[in-house]
């Protein structure tokens, strides 16, 4: 037997990981959990969560980690901040290889999350100097200004919405005839009369010397394009997973999420999946904290099973 | 003993940074900004490491719209590192802790 530094490691701190490292914690295992930044994952760029059930005036995405985080550490969850380079996985042992040292685990929960998609239009760059991620961290920089943004799922509606406080004007841009993101935001943002929405249109690229001054789109339909005089372009397009590290040790869905069961058990026994890395329908952190609190479960039965 | 992280001014800036003798990280922020709460505390800690060979500073860019308007400052947090007056490197965005402890090391 190896000589085993942990129980499991939980990889990623949003909340699918600090839901899994409660549990985990709570069950007296030997947990770690290891995050390469910040805790919070996506929300903390998430200006306002009104989706998540017990806070019915809504809550900062930046509060509500911090609150996950301050819970999980008060029921005795250890955490390390390191990015974890690659992974070694045989039956006896779950080998994580971080920079300095690598860590010998019985179990794996890999909570490591998405990042927001690239659309290959100059991110690299503009990116901060016009091209965005973020609204709830730029968009007071583009005060009584034009800005695109790009998408029609519920973080690209919600996140235009939140740009009219600041910006003089957004263009919505969706390469469908509808949106995708749910009915409530769709209202708000049919009546907002900052935004305009261009349906059937996709961005090509942007340009400009120091920042952006415009934004080339297209429509899909009929072919034309114009360019779109704005100083910001922001990008909702989805996302991809955050798995550099997997080296195909790990079943996934053609976009490289993580297949996992309902156990969240992926293709390698010990090693469970949980959060929007995983290839699950819905991706809110309401999805994300049940998929933890089932991937820590998962792994204190199969620690039993394996282990004792 | 190292010193603190100072809060800077579009007054102060080219007094403070661009004639500072060591080498110097201005970390663009404000209080809204999500992310630059986060990333705080990963900069306190490098400053404890690093902090008697590079100067660490940060500036509101609320309260100080020049500065960060100079230097094209359109995202936040944003870190630039100052060499003897010139910009050695910029991170903008959140990052890893190694990513940003690797960027103190390449300006020393």
């Amino acid at each position: 037997m190896p000589a085993f530094d942990h129980d499991l490691v939980i990889i990623g701190a949003g909340p699918a990981g600090l839901t899994a490292g409660l549990y985990a914690a709570r069950a007296r295992l030997n947990v770690l959990l290891i995050e390469k930044a910040v805790p919070g994952g996506q929300i903390i760029v998430t200006d306002w969560i009104e989706n998540y059930p017990g806070f019915p005036e809504g809550i900062s995405g930046f509060d509500l980690a911090e609150k996950m985080k301050n819970q999980a550490e008060a029921l005795g969850l250890k955490m390390e901040t390191a990015e974890v380079q690659s992974l070694k996985l045989t039956p006896d042992v779950k080998e994580v290889v971080l920079q300095e040292k690598t860590i010998q685990a019985k179990s794996l929960i890999i909570a490591s999350g998405a990042s927001p998609k690239k659309l290959g239009i100059g991110e690299d760059r503009y990116m901060g100097k016009g091209i965005s991620f973020c609204a709830t961290c730029d968009a007071p920089f583009f005060k009584e200004k034009t800005v695109v943004a790009v998408g029609g799922g519920d973080t690209a509606v919600q996140e235009a919405i939140y740009l009219t406080k600041f910006v003089k004007k957004v263009y919505l841009i969706h390469r469908r005839d509808e949106l995708r993101a749910t009915k409530i935001l769709q209202e708000r943002a049919f009546a907002n009369d900052k935004i305009e929405i261009l349906w059937d249109t996709v961005a090509t690229g942007v340009d400009g010397f120091f920042g952006i001054e415009g934004v080339h789109v297209k429509n899909v339909k009929t072919g034309e394009e114009k360019t779109l005089k704005a100083d910001g372009c922001f990008l909702w397009v989805g996302t991809t997973p955050n798995t550099q590290f997997l080296n195909d040790l790990l079943d996934t869905d053609a976009y490289g999420f993580i297949r996992a069961d309902a156990r969240m058990q992926t293709s390698v026994p010990g090693v469970f999946a949980a959060g929007d890395v995983r290839d699950t329908p819905l991706r809110q952190v309401s999805t994300a904290v049940g998929d933890g609190a089932i991937a820590a479960v998962s792994a204190e039965h199969y620690l039993e099973n394996e282990f004792t | 003993m190292t010193d603190k992280i100072i809060e800077l001014d579009d007054d102060g800036f080219e007094e403070n940074v661009l004639k500072s003798e060591k080498p110097i990280m201005v970390d663009f922020w404000a209080p809204w900004c999500g992310p630059c709460k986060a990333i705080a505390p990963t900069i306190e800690a490098l400053e404890k490491t690093y902090g008697d060979q590079m100067t660490f500073a940060k500036i509101n860019v609320d309260e100080n719209p020049l500065s960060p308007s100079k230097y094209g400052v359109q995202a936040i947090p944003t870190l630039i590192f100052f060499k003897n007056g010139e910009i050695a490197d910029q991170i903008t965005g959140m990052v890893a802790k190694e990513k940003l402890e690797q960027t103190i090391k390449d300006t020393l």
